[in-house]
């Protein structure tokens, strides 16, 4: 009942004028930086912080979630439509959503990713509102062998990539473990496999690596015909250009675990959108009856990684707003912010400024649906792009993924990048590598080495601390339950081509 | 080249990559004072490279070599000459501005590698130009690499 009030409370303030008004413009501009690659929700928060300086501090975090949410839903346009994705936790959605456009099932796509943002938006939303101050207690229950744990069964999910050689899957993964070891290592500040380049000591940017690897390479894989590849079919008519209530329905589990994930891991501080996205994919994945179509356009490919990472942006304000503890670089900004405005972030803030984290909760329920509103009825233009003869459409893509890569940091090095990524994603494609492993071995590849060598650290030396602690215990023994999946997969398959033959 | 003549490359190539993280590697500290030092996760990196690319190439030797893949191998110079003009295009960013880097690279893929008029190909590439300058430089108000003219 206390929940029902305090939302009462915040509806009051999130719908004054004033306050709906910033909520619109927030979304708005979350969309847009969220559809470019490289213009992240962290910076557009950061250039906009001064100005907040002098509004009403509620109305400026209701602008400045609004971003941050509205990023999210803008981030699966670009990789639907043309393989880029507008921000790391849209990687996932390229997989199935690219493959859905090449259908001429573009619109589809962006339909159901814009609803399966709303559902996971909304959940998430009713998550942060029921359960924040409990599940933030139990997020601190995770030290580094829970992290470690967390990471394996993320690097796991390679299971549910890997096409038709998991030794392939798994050499890429590697691989991207190894580029994510590229630079300072945080640990003694000493360098690693940087070449010589003062400018790799920083890593390899994530941005520049998988713009490189999906958009630059599949312009390479779409000249090798000479008269250009076939252009996309588009269906016609409003209704063709929607999802169908088909579609829905073989969504329905996908919005549910996309939400649950995404909240959850969100709700870790440094899990991240990225992680959360891959997971709620392989787990559509392993639960679906047709697991081998994943990848080649699946409509619950695109619907579980996009409530993911839209579920993601609820669960991270949890510690941020209840303990203070900012998940990624976006909410550390926000964090940012509350303190520039006089704010506590901590237990307290919600009983000392209820109108703040209750107004927060009640804009983004509004801000969900402003967003639906706006995307919705903006498929069918964003499917005109596919419309675009080849020889406009390439010189696009390389334009946006230019543009995208250098505004990141203004750096010419990391459109160079992008460059030799581009071929190595080419060479990936002939090679029949999965891209994505590489790409969740990148990801992954950081937070895994450190959650190992602080575990390491705690245990001196113990390699037993990762698997007698009850939660870091339970996530390893699922990753090893989900890393047999493919022998247990093929074991049935022996039985049952044995049972026929017999039969 | 077929695919699987091609996974024994790769996985040669792998192989040799994997022996060169594991050197490189080696070179580092294993365990540091407090802890693994900053050599102890390469070098199982390495290690790991090294197995399953050895892996890739025995597979490439058991599996049926697949034909059919074969002859998309000879179709890779368009797309190699098309990442060329993409890098070209990159250097010389920093040297004559956006604008005219994405025309000039516009410009050689639609008339060098699609075949189409030249005039089409320019006004493709002029048009996309202005196109990206209203959206990012002066809507956005993105910066995007300048020569010294200016744009």
């Amino acid at each position: 009942m206390d929940a029902f009030h305090n939302l009462l409370l915040g509806f009051s303030v999130a719908l004054t004028p004033i306050n709906l008004f910033w909520c619109l413009v927030g979304v708005l501009m979350g969309t847009v930086v969220g559809v470019l690659p490289g213009l992240g929700p962290a910076a557009t928060i950061a250039m906009l912080l001064p100005l907040t300086l002098k509004m009403d501090h509620t109305t400026a975090i209701i602008a400045l979630a609004g971003i941050f949410y509205g990023a999210r839903y803008g981030g699966s346009t670009t990789s639907i439509l043309l393989n880029i994705p507008g921000e790391s936790s849209s990687v996932v959605t390229c997989l199935d959503g690219y493959q859905l456009a090449r259908k001429g099932r573009a619109g589809a796509a962006l339909g159901i990713s814009a609803i399966a943002s709303f559902i996971a938006g909304t959940i998430g939303v009713v998550g942060l509102m029921l359960i924040a101050p409990p599940l933030a207690r139990f997020a601190l229950r995770f030290a580094p062998p829970e992290y470690f744990a967390l990471m394996v069964l993320g690097l796991a999910m390679v299971v549910f990539l890997a096409g038709e050689s998991m030794v392939k899957a798994l050499l890429a993964m590697l691989v991207g473990l190894w580029i994510a070891t590229i630079g300072i290592d945080l640990f003694s500040g000493e360098s690693r496999f940087t070449f010589g380049q003062a400018k790799l000591l920083g890593g390899v940017d994530f941005i520049a690596a998988t713009v490189g690897i999906f958009a630059i390479a599949e312009v390479l894989v779409n000249l090798e015909s000479k008269g250009g590849a076939e252009l996309f079919k588009l269906a016609k008519g409003l209704r063709n250009l929607l999802p169908t209530l088909q579609d829905l329905k073989d969504c329905r589990f996908a919005f549910l675990n996309g939400s649950i994930i995404g909240f959850f891991v969100g709700a870790l501080p440094g899990a991240g959108a990225t992680v959360a996205s891959f997971l709620s994919y392989g787990l559509e994945k392993a639960v679906s009856r047709h697991p081998e179509k994943f990848g080649t356009g699946v409509i619950e490919g695109v619907a579980a990684p996009e409530g993911a990472n839209n579920a993601d942006a609820s669960g991270a304000l949890v510690p941020l707003l209840t303990l203070g503890i900012p998940g990624g670089n976006t909410t550390a900004i926000l964090l940012g912010g509350l303190i520039l405005w006089g704010y506590k972030p901590g237990p307290l803030l919600i009983q000392e400024h209820p109108e703040l984290f209750w107004g927060l909760v009640a804009s983004m329920y509004v801000g969900n649906v402003l967003l639906l509103i706006l995307n919705l009825p903006l498929v069918p233009l964003f499917a005109q792009i596919l419309r675009l003869p080849y020889y406009i459409l390439y010189p696009l893509i390389l334009g946006i993924s230019i543009i995208g890569v250098y505004s990141v940091n203004n750096s010419l090095f990391d459109v160079w990048v992008m460059g030799l990524f581009g071929l190595l994603g080419y060479l990936m494609r002939k090679l029949e590598f999965p891209a994505s492993a590489l790409i969740l071995g990148m990801v992954l590849g950081d937070s895994l080495e450190r959650a190992l060598r602080q575990s390491l650290m705690m245990s001196q030396g113990d390699i037993a601390i990762l698997v007698t602690r009850p939660i870091s215990g339970i996530l390893l023994a699922i990753a090893a339950l989900v890393l047999c999946l493919p022998v247990i997969r093929k074991v049935r398959y022996w039985r049952v081509e044995a049972i026929e033959r017999e039969g | 080249m077929t695919r699987d003549k091609g996974d024994l490359i790769a996985g040669a190539v792998l192989a040799v990559f994997g022996v060169y993280v594991i050197w490189v590697a080696a070179k580092l500290p294993y365990v540091a004072d407090v802890g693994p030092g900053h050599g102890f996760f390469p070098l199982w990196l390495g290690i790991g490279l090294v197995v399953f690319a050895a892996g890739l190439m025995f597979e490439s030797f058991t599996s049926s070599v697949n034909k059919a893949k074969s002859s998309s191998w000879n179709s890779m110079v368009r797309p190699l000459a098309g990442w060329l003009a993409v890098m070209v295009a990159i250097a010389l960013l920093g040297k004559i501005g956006f604008a005219l880097s994405f025309i000039m690279l516009t410009v050689f893929l639609v008339v060098a590698l699609d075949r189409r008029p030249a005039l089409l190909a320019v006004g493709v590439a002029l048009g996309l130009a202005l196109i990206f300058h209203l959206v990012f430089v002066v809507a956005l108000d993105v910066s995007l690499p300048k020569a010294i003219w200016g744009f």
